[in-house]
């Protein structure tokens, strides 16, 4: 029910109508201060570039301790031009600007510009011999410096990249190792080597698809002979070929690389050759496909589909085609023989494949499958390698746990 | 010789880029760098050889009426359609073979973008549902060493996902440590091991030992 209220009187609103004039009042002085403070920070702003410019710049700090020299293990050409930049230059902004002349005492040009913080210019382009003087120039503003002239300083060529002295000397102690247990093997010692499943199953799936009368498929990666993986691959083709050969099955090896394609097809002719048997040779054993890794990948998956061959080998060089083919071989239910160094694709030949050469186990394939003392010696002398590496790791923790930088500075590459 | 010339130039190929990689005297480059010349001129023969051998090996398929010779000439149908046009837009007949100045496609664009590249996609693309059944095989628990990788992998993708973070932040923590400790650690294990390994067997192709991917027997 609506509520009647009596009406009010004029003396009764005047504390309200008193406390809306306050309000009002305060209001209009908040905005008219401010308005005025504003004017008076865009007149203060106006005025401070004409300041400014009444200031004359000072000069900046020059550089000190400038010396150029010829560039380190390079090819020639170059010289490297160094200094010592003031305490404050990154705080005031300074700019470097490198001047270069053949006279000591003028003709100085610019040949490049160093910001603050930058302590070394690389000049380029040089006339290997001839002497070269260098000045440093500070800019700060309008305000310039001028450092002294260094010494004359000549460019020269390098017999030897000095920061790659660890990598030499690492090859040298692989090199050493593998040699020597080389010259071992030759006398006639014997040497272990560790059971690889993977290629204790070559001869059965060449087996399996003989006894079956279906074909094999040799798939030797998707890059080129100047990839090592290619060549292992290549290696193994030349084995399975050759039983292949004996055994009279059907081998087909489809090619994404023309080079590869090239080697691949000598290398069977010669492996049918070697086992007695080139009239069992025919020119499209070995075929080219395409060079478009997913058009190749297609290629042969359709195969596998239509031919549903007995065995698969995946070995050599894969990237994003791994699964594909390994998928279909496992689909159509071949026996499947995978190996890479690609550790992205290798889960994806674990999954789908019976064997997987993993890594170095595909590089020692040739090695374990000829059973030639020579080539075993070589793999000897690479795991002896891989001691002395593991060693290296062990120490390298102890010792940076401590801190002591010594093995992560040795080991550093450039 | 036969034997010997090859080997020959193995060991030079092979020595002449280790030595440039430790000595930077600009001949030494210089020879290098041609020899890396070479190798994109004898890959273009090669090539040639190939397109060669595809031709070859079709028109037999189709002549001998072999199993899947409809496929042959489809494919020798699209190398001469695309191989035409490429040819013809080498010599700027049909606007080359990018897209004319005013926007529109040439022949050789229009094929490559609306035939080559969709079918190429369409392959990458199958690559989701190989993944899917491959991993359904991979993480089955049968045995421990299963079991353990189907936790990881389970944490792994629970942690890459914004309902994993949702659900614990554990989660995401979980996987940068599996990802990056005992993961990280394996692969270094494999990489190590497969470098010596490459680097064994390329020593012994510069040294001659290693000779089978030339098919000429047996290392002495």
């Amino acid at each position: 029910m609506p509520r009647d209220f009596p009406p009010r009187s004029f003396s009764a609103r005047v504390p309200s109508l008193l406390f809306l004039a306050c309000v009002l009042a305060a209001l209009f002085f908040l905005v008219s201060t401010s308005q005025a403070q504003s004017q008076a920070a865009v007149t203060q702003a106006e005025e401070v570039p004409a300041q400014a410019t009444d200031l004359v710049q000072p000069a900046p700090p020059p550089v000190t301790d400038l010396r150029a020299i010829d560039t380190p293990s390079d090819e020639g050409g170059s010289i490297t031009v160094r200094w010592t930049e003031p305490a404050n230059a990154e705080e005031l902004g300074l700019t470097y600007q490198v001047l270069r002349s053949d006279k000591p005492d003028g003709g100085y040009a610019p040949v490049g510009q160093a910001g603050a913080g930058e302590q070394e210019f690389v000049d380029m382009g040089l006339t290997d011999g001839q002497a070269y003087y260098y000045k440093v120039r500070s800019v700060l503003g309008a305000g310039v410096a001028e450092s002294e002239a260094t010494r004359a300083a000549q460019a020269k060529g390098n017999w030897f990249r000095s920061y790659r002295l660890n990598a030499l000397v690492l090859l040298v102690v692989f090199s050493s190792s593998v040699l020597y247990y080389i010259t071992r093997a030759r006398k006639a010692k014997p040497i272990y080597i560790r059971k690889i499943a993977g290629l204790d199953a070559v001869d059965e799936a060449v087996g399996r698809a003989t006894e079956m009368g279906k074909k094999m498929f040799y798939i030797p990666g998707i890059m080129s002979v100047d990839e090592i993986q290619t060549i292992a691959s290549l290696a193994i083709l030349g084995h399975v070929a050759k039983l292949s050969a004996t055994y009279n099955a059907d081998l087909e090896v489809p090619n994404k690389d023309p080079l590869t394609f090239a080697a691949a097809r000598e290398t069977v002719k010669e492996a049918y050759l070697e086992a007695g048997r080139p009239d069992l040779y025919r020119e499209e054993m070995v075929n080219y496909v395409t060079y478009d890794q997913f058009a190749y990948t297609a290629s042969v998956t359709g195969k596998m589909v239509r031919e549903r061959p007995a065995t698969n080998f995946l070995i050599g060089s894969f990237y994003a085609e791994s699964l594909l083919l390994a998928e279909t071989g496992q689909s159509i239910g071949a026996i499947q023989i995978s190996g890479t160094a690609e550790v992205a694709q290798l889960p994806f030949f674990v999954v789908a494949c019976d064997y997987t050469l993993i890594g170095e186990e595909l590089y020692a394939a040739s090695a374990y499958l000829s059973r030639e003392p020579i080539l075993l010696g070589s793999i000897k002398g690479q795991d002896i390698t891989k001691f002395l590496l593991i060693v290296a790791l062990g120490l390298g923790v102890v010792l940076e746990s401590i801190g002591i930088k010594f093995m992560s500075a040795a080991f550093r590459m450039k | 010789m036969k034997r010997q010339l090859p080997l020959l130039l193995t060991f030079l190929a092979g020595t002449i880029p280790i030595v440039a990689f430790f000595v930077p005297e600009r001949h030494v480059g210089l020879v290098s760098t041609t020899l890396d010349s070479w190798l994109i001129i004898v890959a273009g023969f090669a090539l040639l050889l190939g397109v060669v051998n595809v031709i070859q090996m079709n028109a037999n398929k189709i002549h001998r009426r072999s199993s899947g010779w409809p496929y042959a000439i489809v494919l020798l149908l699209s190398l001469a359609i695309m191989g035409f046009f490429g040819f013809a837009g080498a010599f700027d007949m049909f606007g080359g073979i990018a897209t004319r100045p005013d926007g529109s496609s040439t022949p050789f664009d229009w094929l490559y973008k609306f035939a080559f590249l969709p079918l190429q996609g369409t392959m990458f693309a199958l690559l989701a549902f190989f993944m899917a059944s491959a991993s359904y095989r991979a993480f089955r628990a049968r045995n421990v060493e299963a079991t353990i990788l189907l936790i990881a992998a389970l944490l792994v993708m629970f942690g890459r996902i914004p309902f994993g973070e949702m659900v614990s932040k554990w989660f995401p923590l979980a996987t940068e440590w599996i990802m990056g400790k005992p993961n990280m650690a394996a692969q270094r294990g494999i990489m190590i091991g497969a470098a010596l390994g490459a680097a064994s067997m390329a020593l012994r192709i510069i040294l001659g030992i290693e000779r089978s991917y030339l098919g000429i027997g047996k290392g002495e």
